[in-house]
């Protein structure tokens, strides 16, 4: 056991009540961590840069902790954490694009984010004007026999984000894909720096927009650690009720749509009336489908009404009648479950390496979810089951997805039974004191993690906001191995990562 | 599956009452340059993410689904903007996407139509001023309507479409 371990020592109970401490550390234990990374002892969840210090965010899943360790400036770079360990190589190219920081001797030094067209370079760190025009983006050389390559997008054929990938087939089987993202990246932790807590929430809310009420959750985490506010009960069980509204209407929006890329449109017609019962049923009692800026540092912007409570037990009711015969449908349609069962499997070494969390981790093992394991208010009290299988492909995260909506269902239910009375809404001192706090909420992918530092005057110092997608779009990259090119749309949406959320 | 198709069959649409097309004075001069014989009563549609949040493209799903069902009024996404008339562009434009953005407008034939949906897409929304934005989608390329919203509701975007369809299906002005 490497003695990195006792650095990170932050219980629950510890950091979402109070600001996050931070270690600083010096290079050999730095590199320590890696070591403890690439050895399993730890998980990686987040690693970014503030000014010329490096942070990084570390998880001991067997005990429940977590802890930051931060190293100091060493003169523009850092030890490459990707040379030890791969899921941080992304990270660390986005560190370099943001900030300038160089991480030496990192296995990849490829920019990822920036593509040479801001006309600026490191937004975050030294801003300089570039005038360096875009060059064209090495891919990774591919050699081999009767190998051919197929680019797709930046602009796909559906609905969907923009993002590039770069297949190399040999006859229809995928032997390498390659993604490259970045497109639509807005600038997001630029824009928030030096803003006030109102605009964190705003940009927080916009990050990925299907997961609005999980990622300003997580920011009023943030704040409220940072600045010790007590929640009212009563705004953390609506909140709870929200971030499993949202969660219902997005697996049940994916299940219908997964069955969709494997041809079975009556799935997503079925599914598509259940999820549009959800939003509305949102926008009845909060005001806003996707309930976005409801969740506000503090509590919540909206009450839920007598009337709205309801009307979300009709919903839950008509739910808990109706989706047991879309499962029963599912599970009798060989013709479906022929396109799902053993189609893109995800490997339980990978998804523990790269610490894939939500529905792709849970369906390979990774018996992980932050409302259980680093619980936070409400879901303490609450009662529910994390479903966990191994099997890992597309038919096990649908499954798992399955579970996941029965879960929510109850949890609603069990919120609307038990809802407290009182505020929905604490007040937010003003610190006096540059201070920082965590956030980590379960959203319907994953774990999503919020990151804030806070000057004296309570503005935004610095906001780091880490979506899932982060450590599910590399394993994408995987799972499509040896599939069939035709798959990878089914592949895909049973990743569904957000392109948004990982671009900002 | 049987049981399925038969309650499909038998049950009553969940469809609803299509929305009254939005009233847009600024559609009119585009739109002389119309030719209805050429596109009748239907309009292909292809979508672009030019730098959303995601949360557009959610409420653009929503259109397909049973209550709005957009197909019925001869709507329907196409996969390849040579294929469109209608490019419907979400998201403030980023600068990693603003190439793609026009050439995917150049690629698709005339006459077209551009519609903005949302706010970000109607001036860059909260993104605006960021190194990373070049703002509306009409700093790009030319916006024939622009439909607000934060995301603007499947009801809001099925009436700037169908004000669109009216229009297209008017007699092109002489001249
Ligand atoms: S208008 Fe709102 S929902 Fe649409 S892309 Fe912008 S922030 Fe997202």
């Amino acid at each position: 056991m490497t003695s990195i371990l006792v650095h990170v020592d932050q219980l629950p109970t510890a950091f979402r009540t109070a600001p996050m401490p931070r270690h600083r550390v010096d290079a050999r234990q730095w590199n320590q961590a890696g070591e403890a990374l690439a050895a399993g002892e730890l998980t990686l969840l987040g690693l970014w840069a503030h000014g010329a210090t490096v942070h990084m965010a570390l998880l001991d899943q067997a005990a429940n902790r977590i802890g930051i360790v931060s190293l100091g400036n060493r003169r523009g770079s850092f030890p490459s954490i990707g040379r030890l360990h791969a899921p941080a190589i992304r990270l660390e190219r986005t560190i370099a694009d943001m900030s300038g920081l160089e991480p030496e001797d990192a296995p990849d030094s490829r920019p990822w984010l920036d593509h040479g067209r801001w006309g600026v370079s490191h937004p975050l760190g030294k801003l300089e004007t570039s005038w360096a025009k875009a060059k064209p983006y090495p891919f990774l050389p591919v050699e081999g026999e009767s190998l051919h390559q197929i680019p797709v997008g930046p602009v796909h054929a559906g609905i969907i984000e923009p993002g590039h990938f770069r297949f190399t087939a040999q006859g229809e089987t995928v032997v390498r894909l390659e993604a490259r993202l970045g497109y639509v990246h807005k600038g997001i932790e630029k824009l928030i720096q030096g803003g006030d807590l109102e605009r964190g929430m705003t940009l927080a809310g916009r990050t990925s927009g299907d997961s609005t009420v999980a990622c300003q959750w997580a920011y009023a985490q943030a704040v409220e650690a940072a600045l010790a506010v007590k929640v009212p009960a009563r705004a953390l069980y609506i909140r709870a009720i929200m971030a499993e509204l949202e969660r219902l209407a997005n697996h049940l929006g994916d299940f219908g749509a997964i069955c969709n890329d494997a041809a079975f449109a009556m799935m997503l017609a079925q599914a598509g009336v259940l999820r549009e019962n959800v939003l509305r049923a949102a926008d009845t009692c909060f005001g806003h489908r996707f309930m976005r800026d409801c969740v506000v540092p503090g509590g919540v912007s909206r009450d839920l009404t007598a009337e709205g409570v309801a009307t979300l037990q009709a919903l839950v009711a008509a739910i808990r009648e109706r989706f047991p015969k879309l499962v029963a449908l599912y599970d009798n349609t060989a013709s479906l479950l022929d396109r799902t069962v053993a189609t893109g499997y995800l490997k339980p070494e990978l998804a523990r390496q790269f610490g894939a969390g939500g529905f792709v981790g849970r369906a390979s093992g990774r018996d992980f979810d932050v409302r259980r394991n680093l619980a936070y208010a409400p879901y303490d009290e609450l009662a529910f089951e994390v479903p966990a299988r191994d099997d890992g492909d597309v038919n096990a995260r649908v499954w798992i997805r399955i579970e996941e909506i029965r879960q929510s269902l109850s949890l609603i239910g069990q919120c609307l039974v038990s809802l407290p009375d009182g505020p929905v809404r604490a007040e937010i001192p003003v610190a006096g004191e540059p201070r920082e706090g965590i956030g980590l909420v379960e959203g319907f992918r994953g774990d999503i993690l919020v990151w804030l530092a806070l000057d004296a005057k309570g503005r935004i110092a610095r906001c780091h906001l880490r979506d899932p997608s982060w450590f599910q779009w590399p394993l994408l990259e995987a799972v499509i191995e040896d599939n069939i090119v035709a798959d990878f749309p089914l592949c895909n949406k049973s990743f569904n990562c957000s392109y948004s959320g990982h671009d900002l | 599956m049987h049981r399925f198709l038969l309650e499909g069959l038998l049950g009553r649409p969940l469809t609803e009452k299509p929305p009254v097309p939005a009233d847009i004075e600024e559609l009119g001069a585009a739109m002389a340059k119309a030719a209805q014989t050429r596109l009748g009563r239907s309009l292909s549609i292809r979508q672009v993410d030019a730098g959303s949040c995601n949360g557009c493209e959610l409420e653009i799903h929503a259109l397909n689904n049973a209550y709005y069902d957009l197909e019925r009024f001869g709507l329907h996404f196409v996969a390849s903007p040579r294929h469109a008339d209608v490019l419907l562009v979400t998201g403030p434009v980023t600068k990693n996407m603003a190439e793609a953005l026009k050439r995917t407008y150049d690629a698709t034939p005339d006459p077209k139509w551009v519609v903005a949906a949302g706010d970000c897409a109607a001036n860059g929304g909260c993104f605006a001023g960021s190194y990373a934005v070049v703002g509306g989608v009409s700093e790009i390329v030319p916006v024939d309507l622009t439909i607000s919203g934060c995301p603007p509701t499947p009801t809001a975007l099925l009436e700037g479409l169908l004000a669109i369809l009216e229009q297209s299906a008017r007699p092109a002005k002489a001249g």
